[in-house]
């Protein structure tokens, strides 16, 4: 029973795909999509029944004018600048605004009060006695962490959590309770350099974690295994390249449904897994 | 000076390959990395030590301190804190610099003055310059403040070079903030999109995205052969949609090898190669009727 978490740093580098299919040939399991800016995880469970969708809000400042005595009070606190003074009454850049509560515990005037703006969608899926959780942002918002919190709130102990690329704020969100991090590699410049800031973070956090080489060439492998060794940490698991795997993947398809070879190796990369975190 | 900037959405495309081909054929001379929580264009770049015009360490919002010699633990802080970056631990009430956001709220509340601003710094940023001038930076883990940090790469390319015709800036994937920054004042947003169902799909939602900001979008279509189906639906989508398809590139198997051993696409003699040629051919030309 477990919590693992999948990051790469890097786009592209197989989270989705190590996520969808380790969920696949787990027993009841939970799939977590926090990539909630570009959600994929979904696609590649075909026929899921849609349990419930809900609209996920955050709170942001109205102003009543009526009340407002022009003090710019609000506009002086708010440290993201999201608020501005024009024509006698306080704007709001909505997208800046980070919700704090601020402007309206510093306005004497009670002219300020919170109201619900949509974030995006959370939808719980069931496909074959597994739960599938995937949220979606909406355009044009600036911040993920309250739809990617919302998103955790349906883990169970027994979760595959799709994280967002990058190091920032979302991904950390994202591992926040994981248990295990699986760090989604393949063996490319780029990779490296990325998977090295995602080690500094799951240390920081002190989750344990192992490495997978997704698109594994044998000539090149060594870029990402000289790094590893070095931080005496094992591989968990080589998924070759294959033009045959991406192209299902790129079908919408889980390659642990069409494809023995790769199926074992999602098992013994299961395997090893509970290994570590049991 | 015209602004291309390269996105994708999806991650994993090929920005940062098309990225450094387009430059070293166009002989681009303003260049700038904006995937602040991923940057790696300086790895396909020839930019060392030497050449390192300036290094600054880049503050971001202040985060706040508790002083608990001043503290009466009466807690208003962390009841009032939406972030929950306040804990109490061993009879103390303390803000973890990793949860804070910085905006205040307990600063404001609490009755005995005990909470104080301090520095946060999240990340470098680096100029350098050759006969070529690259803006970059590397956000420290964890932060946020990365819209903040695409803002100051932006500008330390603005406040550096100004006389050159184009300026090319490698995105970040997503479509959050950092996104939103890098689309400001950009003349064309490049979208590298591939043709599988998550490609689509990302590619949809961040034409969306520069479509808020009216920015002129055009699309290449990368790894082209990989799924000629899903290659149909995004032309059509491209074609419903009035965008611009710059081109395709075929999957090509040499352009890893190539990019590992920091060699430039532009160099060689791929079939990659040959396709981003006729894109950078068109790039300019959709760059001159953007005036």
């Amino acid at each position: 029973m477990s919590r693992i978490a999948v990051l790469s740093g890097k786009g592209g580098s197989g989270k989705t795909f190590v996520s969808t299919n380790l969920s696949n040939i787990m027993n009841n399991s939970t799939y977590l999509d926090c990539d909630v800016e570009e959600p994929n995880g979904h696609i590649f469970f075909k026929d899921s029944e849609l349990k419930y969708e809900k609209k996920v809000y955050r709170d942001i400042p109205t102003f009543d004018s009526n009340k407002c005595v022009g003090c710019r009070d609000c506009v002086n606190f708010c440290k993201f600048s999201a608020l501005a003074f024009i024509k006698d009454t306080p704007l709001l850049f909505d997208e800046v605004c980070h919700s704090c509560g601020g402007c309206e515990l510093v306005c004497k005037h009670d002219a300020i009060h919170y109201e619900k703006s949509q974030v995006g969608t959370l939808s719980v899926y069931d496909n074959n006695s597994k739960k599938i959780v995937s949220g979606e942002m909406r355009i044009g918002e600036a911040s993920a962490v309250s739809l990617i919190s919302e998103v955790l709130k349906e883990v169970s102990d027994n979760s595959i959590i799709d994280c967002p690329p990058g190091s920032a704020c979302s991904t950390m969100e994202s591992i926040k309770g994981a248990d295990y991090c699986i760090l989604v590699t393949e063996p490319t410049i780029f990779s490296l350099h990325n998977i090295q800031m995602i080690v500094e973070l799951v240390e920081l956090f002190n989750i344990p974690y192992g490495f997978v080489i997704n698109k594994s060439n044998k000539d090149l492998d060594y870029i990402i295994e000289d790094y590893v060794k070095t931080l005496n940490k094992k591989i968990l698991a080589k998924i070759p390249f294959s033009k045959e795997v991406a192209q299902i993947t790129s079908e919408g398809k889980l390659i642990t449904n069409e494809n023995e070879d790769v199926k074992n190796l999602f098992y013994n990369l299961l395997n090893n897994i509970n290994e570590k975190v049991n | 000076m015209k602004k291309v900037l390269v996105i994708s959405g999806k991650g994993g495309t090929g920005k940062t390959t098309i990225s450094s081909t387009l430059i070293d054929l166009l002989d681009i001379k303003a260049l700038a990395d904006c995937d602040v929580d991923a940057p790696n264009l300086h790895l396909v770049s020839s930019f060392d030590d030497k050449s390192l015009l300036k290094e600054d360490q880049f503050k971001g919002m202040d985060i706040f301190q508790i002083n608990s010699d001043l503290c009466i633990n009466c807690g208003k802080c962390q009841e009032n804190c939406k972030f929950d970056s306040i804990d109490f631990v061993d009879n103390k009430y303390q803000i973890n610099p990793l949860a804070c956001e910085g905006c205040g709220v307990c600063e404001f509340v609490c009755p005995v003055n005990a909470i104080s601003p301090i520095d946060n710094y999240v990340g470098s940023t680096q100029v350098f310059k050759t006969d070529k001038l690259f803006s970059t930076a590397k956000l420290t883990m964890g932060s946020g403040n990365s819209g903040k940090l695409v803002s100051q790469v932006k500008k330390n390319l603005d406040d550096n070079i100004k006389d050159e015709p184009i300026a090319i800036i490698d995105g970040s994937p997503g479509i959050g903030c950092p996104v939103i920054a890098s689309l400001s004042a950009i003349d064309v947003a490049l979208v590298v999109t591939e043709p599988s169902l998550s490609g689509l799909s990302d590619l949809k939602r961040i034409v969306k995205t520069a479509q808020v900001f009216k920015t002129k979008t055009a699309i290449i279509i990368n790894k082209a052969d990989l799924n000629l189906d899903v290659k149909k639906l995004i032309i059509k989508y491209i074609n419903e949609s009035d965008l611009v398809l710059l081109g395709e590139i075929n999957y090509d198997n040499n352009v890893s090898k190539i990019i590992n051993s920091q060699n430039s696409l532009a160099k060689v003699n791929t079939l990659a190669s040959k396709q981003i040629k006729l894109i950078a051919e068109k790039l300019l030309s959709l760059v001159h009727e953007s005036q």
